[in-house]
C-alpha cells in the first residue's frame, strides 16, 4: 500500500470520530440540565479517598438500587478541576480547594460546597529493616528539605535518604507540604528537595518502600500493610511520639490527620444530597472505619 | 479551455463543441469516474498530513506561547520546577530527557547496528528466519508492559547494584534502548538488504576478507538507510512517556556531575506533560507551561528530522558526485 493509503485508514475514522464526539456532547449537555435521574453520579478525585469512595458506592447500591454511582481517582487536583469544569457531580479532595480554584468555580457559575466525609491520619513509611522508630515533625522537614541527607543523623544505620512523595496533583502532596515541610507556617516557603522522587499513585510508594531500606515515604493510613514500618511521629522534641491509629486520629492526639472531603457544584440536592448524607451517617462511617480511615467524630 | 483539450473537444463551434461533450461524456466509463476520485482522495490524504501537522503545532503554539511571553526567560530555563508553587524551571526536564534518551542510544545504537549486520550479513538463513520475526514481536509489545517489567524486575536488579534507588537514568535508558532496538534493527537490516550483491562479490573477489566487506563496502553503502534508523529509533526514545514515567523516579533535579551520574533519578519532560496535564486548570499559567514543553519536544523532534534529513541528503549528492 501506499503510505497516503495508510493515512487515509487513520484520518477517515478520525474525522468520523470528531464529527460523532461533537454530536454526542450537545446530547449530553441537555441530559445533564435536566435532572441526575436515571443517570450515574460522576464522582472523582483523591487518590487517597478512592477506595472509600468505591466502598461506598458499591453498598449504596443495596440502599439505593437505583442510583449508579460512578468512581475515579486521580488526584484531588484532578477531581476538583473536573468539577470546575462540569464534568463530574462530586468532587474528593484530600486537601480544602484553593483560592484560585474556588474563582474558577465562581466564574463558571456555581460556588463549590465542601463537606466533610471522614478523617485521614497520613502515616509516615520505611522499609521494616530500617532501624529508626520515631521522628519529629521538624526532622521530617529536615529530611524532606535535604538539610538532614543520611539517615545516621536521625537515628538510623549509615545510607543516603531517598524521598519518596506523591505527585504535585495530590492532595496528599499538598497537606504534607504544608504541614510537614513548612511545619504548618504560612510564612514558610520550604519546598520539598529537587531529589524527591515523585510516584503516581499511593501504590508506587508502598511497593518502591518495601524493597527499597533506604527510602521514606507517606501515605493514607488506610493504604499502610503490614509489609511497611509505620512511624511514630511527635509535634516536636517535648511531645509524645504518636503512632497513627484509628483512636489518636480521632482524638487529634496524632499530628498528621486530616480531613478528606467531598465538594459538589453549589448546595447538592436530589440523589446527590441524599448520597452525601448516608455517607455522613452511621452506615457510611462505618465502612470508613472498616479501610482504616477514621470516622467524623461531630456531632 | 484547458477542459476542452483535456475532453479532447475541437472547439470548432458553439454546437458541436456541446455535441462533441456530450459524446464523450457517454463514452465515460465507471472506471474512469473511479479513478478521478481515487485520484483526489489520495491527494486528500497526502494533504491532510500537512495541514493536521500544521494544524497541531498552530494548536501547541496558541496554548503554549503564553508561557513564553508571560514569564521571564531566564525564570522559565530556571533549574527548579515546582508547578504548584508557580516555580516553572523547564531546565531539568529537559537536561533529564536528554540524559535518559542519550542513555537509551548510546546503548540501542551499537547493538542494534550489530545485531542488524548479524542478522543481514553473517547469520545462516535459519537463523535469520527465527529471528527476525522474533524481532517483530519485539517492536510491538506495549511500552507500558516494558515499563511495568523495568519497575518489577530491572529497578530492584540496579538498586543492588549499589545505586540508593533503583528508580535511575540507566534505569529509564536500558528500557528505552530495548524499546527502540526493534525499530533500528529491522530498518538497518533493511538498508543492508538493498545494498547490491555485486558490492559484496566484487569486494571478496578482489580478496577482502568479511570484515574488509562488511565494514568498508557494504556498512558505507547502507550509510543513509542506517541512519534513518538510528534517527527513528532515537524519535522513538525520545517520546517515549509511560514506560520512562514508571521507572526514572521523576524527580525534577539535575543530577551532579559525578561518575554515578546516570544512577540518579530524573524527571522527562513527557512524564511531566503526563504526570501534570490532568490535574492544571484551562487556561492557567501552568497548563501553558505543559504546553511550552510540548513546543520545545515538537521542536526537538523536527530539529533531529531535518539533521537526520541533511546527513542522507549529502550523502546521497556526494555519492551521485562520485557516480557521476
Amino acid at each position: 500500500m501506499h503510505p497516503s493509503k495508510y493515512a487515509m485508514c487513520f484520518v477517515l475514522p478520525l474525522i468520523l470520530l470528531f464529527a460523532l464526539s461533537a454530536c454526542v456532547q450537545s446530547v449530553d449537555d441537555t441530559a445533564s440540565e435536566e435532572a441526575v435521574e436515571g443517570r450515574a453520579i460522576q464522582n472523582k478525585g483523591s487518590d487517597t479517598l478512592v477506595n472509600l469512595a468505591l466502598a461506598w458506592a458499591e453498598a449504596y447500591q443495596s440502599v439505593q438500587p437505583d442510583v449508579s454511582i460512578a468512581v475515579t481517582g486521580g488526584g484531588s487536583g484532578t477531581g476538583i478541576a473536573a468539577l470546575i469544569n462540569g464534568t463530574v457531580d462530586i468532587a474528593n479532595a484530600s486537601r480544602s480547594m484553593k483560592e484560585e480554584e474556588i474563582a474558577g468555580a465562581q466564574a463558571n457559575g456555581f460556588d463549590p460546597v465542601e463537606i466533610r466525609v471522614a478523617i485521614d491520619a497520613l502515616a509516615v513509611i520505611v522499609h521494616p529493616d530500617n532501624p529508626v522508630d520515631q521522628l519529629t515533625i521538624q526532622q521530617l522537614s529536615d529530611i524532606y528539605t535535604r538539610r538532614i541527607v543520611n539517615w545516621n543523623e536521625v537515628g538510623g544505620s549509615d545510607a543516603p535518604i531517598v524521598l519518596l512523595s506523591r505527585e504535585t496533583n495530590s492532595g496528599t502532596h499538598v497537606y504534607f507540604l504544608e504541614q510537614v515541610v513548612r511545619q504548618g507556617d504560612d510564612e514558610n516557603e520550604d519546598i520539598f528537595a529537587p531529589q524527591t522522587l515523585l510516584m503516581p499513585s499511593s501504590v508506587g510508594i508502598t511497593s518502591e518502600i518495601r524493597r527499597n531500606p533506604n527510602a521514606i515515604g507517606y501515605d493514607g493510613l488506610g493504604y499502610v500493610t503490614e509489609h511497611e514500618k509505620v512511624l511514630a511521629i511527635a509535634k516536636d522534641e517535648n511531645s509524645p511520639y504518636v503512632l497513627p491509629t484509628t483512636e489518636t486520629g480521632a482524638d487529634g492526639s496524632y499530628p498528621l490527620s486530616r480531613f478528606l472531603f467531598m465538594y459538589t457544584a453549589g448546595e447538592p440536592e436530589g440523589s446527590i444530597a441524599e448520597y452525601i448524607d448516608w455517607i455522613r451517617g452511621p452506615e457510611g462511617q462505618a465502612i470508613v472505619a472498616e479501610l482504616g480511615f477514621v470516622p467524623l467524630n461531630e456531632e | 479551455m484547458k477542459l476542452l483539450q483535456r475532453w479532447k473537444v475541437v472547439p470548432d463551434s458553439d454546437d458541436s463543441v456541446i455535441e462533441q461533450l456530450r459524446e464523450r461524456l457517454s463514452n465515460l466509463r465507471i472506471r474512469d469516474v473511479w479513478e478521478f476520485f481515487i485520484e483526489r482522495l489520495i491527494w486528500l490524504s497526502g494533504i491532510s498530513m500537512i495541514v493536521i501537522v500544521a494544524l497541531i503545532f498552530l494548536f501547541l503554539l496558541r496554548e503554549g506561547s503564553a508561557a513564553f511571553l508571560d514569564i521571564p526567560l531566564r525564570q522559565l530555563f530556571g533549574r527548579r520546577w515546582y508547578p504548584i508553587e508557580g516555580i516553572f524551571g523547564i531546565w531539568p526536564l529537559i537536561v533529564g530527557s536528554i540524559l535518559v534518551t542519550a542513555g537509551a542510544i548510546a546503548i540501542a545504537i551499537p547493538l542494534g547496528l550489530i545485531t542488524a549486520i548479524y542478522i543481514g550479513e553473517i547469520a545462516p538463513d535459519w537463523q535469520r528466519d527465527l529471528l527476525k520475526p522474533i524481532i517483530e514481536v519485539l517492536a510491538g509489545i506495549p511500552s507500558i508492559v516494558l515499563g511495568f517489567l523495568g519497575w518489577i524486575a530491572l529497578a530492584p536488579l540496579i538498586q543492588r547494584l549499589g545505586a540508593p534507588t533503583g528508580l535511575t537514568i540507566f534505569t529509564g535508558s536500558l528500557i528505552l534502548a530495548y524499546m527502540s532496538l526493534p525499530t533500528i534493527i529491522s530498518i538497518s537490516e533493511d538498508a543492508l538488504y538493498a545494498v547490491p550483491k555485486s558490492y559484496r562479490n566484487g569486494a571478496l573477489a578482489i580478496g577482502a576478507t568479511q570484515w574488509q566487506t562488511i565494514w568498508r563496502v557494504v556498512l558505507p553503502a547502507a550509510r543513509s538507510g542506517l541512519v534513518i534508523a538510528i534517527m527513528l529509533g532515537i524519535g522513538r526514545a525520545i517520546g517515549e512517556t509511560m514506560a520512562v514515567m514508571l521507572v526514572t523516579g521523576n524527580a525534577a533535579n539535575i543530577p551532579d556531575l559525578t561518575p554515578g551520574l546516570i544512577f540518579q533519578p530524573a524527571r522527562t519532560m513527557t512524564a511531566t506533560i503526563a504526570a501534570e496535564m490532568g490535574e492544571v486548570a484551562q487556561g492557567s499559567l501552568h497548563y501553558s507551561v505543559l504546553f511550552g514543553i510540548g513546543i520545545i519536544l515538537f521542536v526537538i523532534t523536527f530539529a533531529i528530522n531535518s539533521i537526520a534529513s541533511r546527513l542522507v541528503g549529502v550523502q546521497e549528492a556526494g555519492q551521485r558526485q562520485k557516480r557521476g
